[in-house]
């Protein structure tokens, strides 16, 4: 008998949505403080699970997803100084800077896993070059978001919280419908081979292109939301390469292909910057060794790990097989194998 | 006249990017690693130069010799101890792996010797500045010249010893198919942990060259790296030669684009690498096409072989 929902997760589903609730009422408990910290963190969650969708699901390594997020953030700037309402810009901004994703993704997904991965990074590259030239920009100089000005800054303070929040919510539950959806079937069956799914009738190249748009959507979004808690914007710390080294140690330390993975990634990165982040360069270098030591000792990162041991699997993304009710034994085992395949057979017309 | 001033200087300038690719595209070939510290590496290598010249006033190049089997050394425990356990974990892991590294590398340096901006210009006298005088337009400067006879001495070397060595052909094999060349008595472990000492080593050399001709600070090695990654890629993962074409092509294409501006030095050497990775696919899908008019034989044999 294939499953989906199992008590445990059953159950976590309701305590995420309480937890969510939670969050959003925390502005009406908490002062900017709190709010703030957590702003950063939910831009952290979504920027964590853009690069698992990329990288874990579809196959996808791009060192270039800053190109996104600065672009997200530089639209923003555009749009407000061209006179647009400030959060009116922010998600025009995002959605514009997003969309620039479908003409790229018809050249960069043909190409193969290391040649893709540069390209996206000298992609990204040359749209920090490219946003250096504008005039209103000045170079490195930068500019403020200063239409903020207009909003007092505690309300100011809450509505980017909620912003986040809000973004974070949809891209996770995007991805949930996602990873449950026939697509989600068809992703999960290239991370595990791209050229078995191909061979059982997969669209490759249609879900990668999907994934690869939403990445570049959640990260637009992620650079916009950035920008109004940050205020200003500098081509040089929007379009860093750092944004995607970030991405890439929290969805590998949490662990990759998993649906639960990059978020824990997510708020391990955000209590190491919390905590270390005030020792500066030997914060780094402690990040550096996390992140080495994990690829030798949790190659699957700590939630894979977790779900390699125990079987378990908070968010039902996969399918369960559980023998006869007639017998006593349940196969902990999350099996993902089967799980796509069973998918795939109960399509007819595969 | 301007122009043949710069492809000449372009060319000469991607002797330095073939110098500091060849490791990068031995190790992606070789072991399909993605190397996010190959920059820092080379950065490293040339602060054990710059610490060797401070302490005993000995020549930058005598300084090199003395660290390039120090840096085969550290590729090798590197190898030995990080790259082969996690690429057992599957292609990502070793991503993160490097990524771990080049910040750990670029932190301790920053932490050892601070953000000033050094060079190695002022240690080699005379070689910083002279040069041959082609017309009344053109110069050539020796350490130019120096850097790419280097290069390719290199990439000459280090193809000779891919062809014609015991070891090289072992490499050879096990960048082809790991578990074949296991099962005829390759050593493959071995093999991999020669390969990245090799390719850790010429990172010394490309560093300390690079702080010949300009300068670095702990934080120059990404910077390197993209233009590496560049030249490997333009000239075709996996072959030395190719790599040297990349790097031309690299230098070239960024001299005549700061002719245009500002920003047209680093702008159009990405412009032509993406020019070249669509070329090369739009050439691919024609093959393709005129593989599948001849029979799907065809097609199976070119996936085979590429």
């Amino acid at each position: 008998m294939v499953t989906r929902w199992t008590k445990a997760s059953t159950l976590s589903a309701a305590v995420a949505v309480a937890v969510i609730v939670a969050f959003a009422v925390l502005p009406v408990v908490f002062g900017a403080n709190v709010t703030e910290r957590l702003t950063t963190l939910f831009v952290y969650v979504i920027l964590a699970v853009m690069w698992n969708a990329l990288a874990g699901y579809a196959g996808l390594v791009s060192v270039g997803q800053q190109m996104f997020f600065g672009l997200g953030a530089y639209a923003t700037i555009r749009l407000s100084y061209g006179g647009m309402n400030v959060y009116a810009s922010m998600l025009t901004g995002a959605l514009l800077a997003g969309c620039t994703a479908l003409p790229l993704s018809s050249f960069m997904l043909r190409l193969r896993g290391g040649e893709f991965a540069i390209a996206t990074w000298v992609i990204a590259t040359i749209a920090h070059l490219l946003v250096n030239f504008d005039p209103l920009i000045e170079g490195e100089t930068g500019k403020s978001l200063i239409a903020l000005n207009a909003y007092d800054a505690a309300l100011r303070q809450a509505i980017s919280y909620w912003a986040t929040l809000a973004t974070m919510v949809l891209f996770l539950v995007l991805m949930f419908v996602l990873l449950r959806s026939r697509i989600g079937a068809a992703v999960q069956a290239i991370r595990d081979d791209e050229h078995a799914a191909a061979s059982v009738g997969v669209r490759v190249m249609a879900a990668k292109r999907l994934i690869f748009t939403l990445a570049a959507f959640g990260c637009a979004a992620a650079g916009a939301l950035w920008l109004a808690t940050a205020l200003t914007f500098q081509p040089r710390t929007y379009f860093g390469i750092q944004w995607t080294a970030y991405m890439l140690f929290m969805a590998l330390v949490g662990g990759l292909g998993t649906f639960e993975g990059p978020i824990v990634g997510a708020v391990i990165f955000f209590i190491l910057e919390d905590r270390f982040g005030a020792t500066g360069v030997w914060y780094l270098v402690g990040l550096g060794v996390a992140a080495t030591l994990c690829s030798l000792l949790l190659p699957r990162g700590i939630w894979g790990t977790l779900e390699d041991r125990f079987g378990v699997q908070i968010m039902p993304v996969g399918y369960r097989l559980r023998l006869a009710p007639s017998g006593d034994g349940e196969c902990k085992e999350p099996q993902r194998t089967a799980g796509w395949l069973a998918r795939l057979r109960s399509y007819p017309n595969h | 006249m301007i122009w043949l001033d710069q492809i000449i200087q372009g060319t000469l300038l991607g002797g330095y990017y073939a110098l500091i690719a060849c490791g990068l595209s031995l190790m992606f070939g070789v072991m399909r690693i993605i190397n996010l510290a190959h920059g820092d590496f080379a950065i490293l290598g040339v602060f054990a130069v710059w610490l060797l010249v401070a302490q005993t006033g000995v020549s930058p190049f005598l300084a090199l010799v003395a660290v390039i089997p120090l840096m085969a050394l550290f590729g090798w425990a590197l190898q030995h101890w990080v790259f082969e356990r996690s690429l057992r974990a599957g292609p990502l892991v070793p991503l993160l792996a490097t990524f771990g590294l080049a910040i750990v590398i670029e932190n301790l340096l920053f932490e050892g010797f601070g953000a000033d901006t050094r060079s190695l210009a002022p240690e080699i006298g005379d070689l910083a500045f002279d040069s041959w005088t082609l017309t009344d337009r053109i110069y050539v400067g020796h350490l130019a010249v120096l850097v790419f006879a280097v290069a390719v001495i290199l990439l000459v070397g280090l193809q000779l010893f891919l062809k014609w060595t015991v070891l090289g052909r072992a490499i050879r094999a096990t960048a082809e198919d790991p578990e074949t060349a296991e099962l005829v008595g390759v050593n493959s472990r071995a093999v991999y942990a020669m390969a990245a000492a090799i390719a850790v080593a010429t990172t010394a050399i490309a560093g300390t060259f690079l702080a010949m001709r300009a300068t670095f600070d702990p934080y120059s090695g990404p910077a390197q790296l993209i233009f590496a990654f560049e030249a490997v890629v333009i000239g075709g993962v996996g072959s030395l030669w190719g790599t040297l074409i990349g790097g031309i092509v690299l230098g070239i294409a960024q001299s005549l684009g700061a002719q245009i501006g500002p920003r047209g030095f680093l702008l159009t050497g990405h412009i032509v690498f993406l020019v070249v990775l669509g070329a090369r696919l739009f050439l691919s899908s024609v093959d393709v096409r005129a593989a599948m008019r001849r029979g799907v034989d065809g097609v199976v044999g070119r996936s085979r072989s590429s």
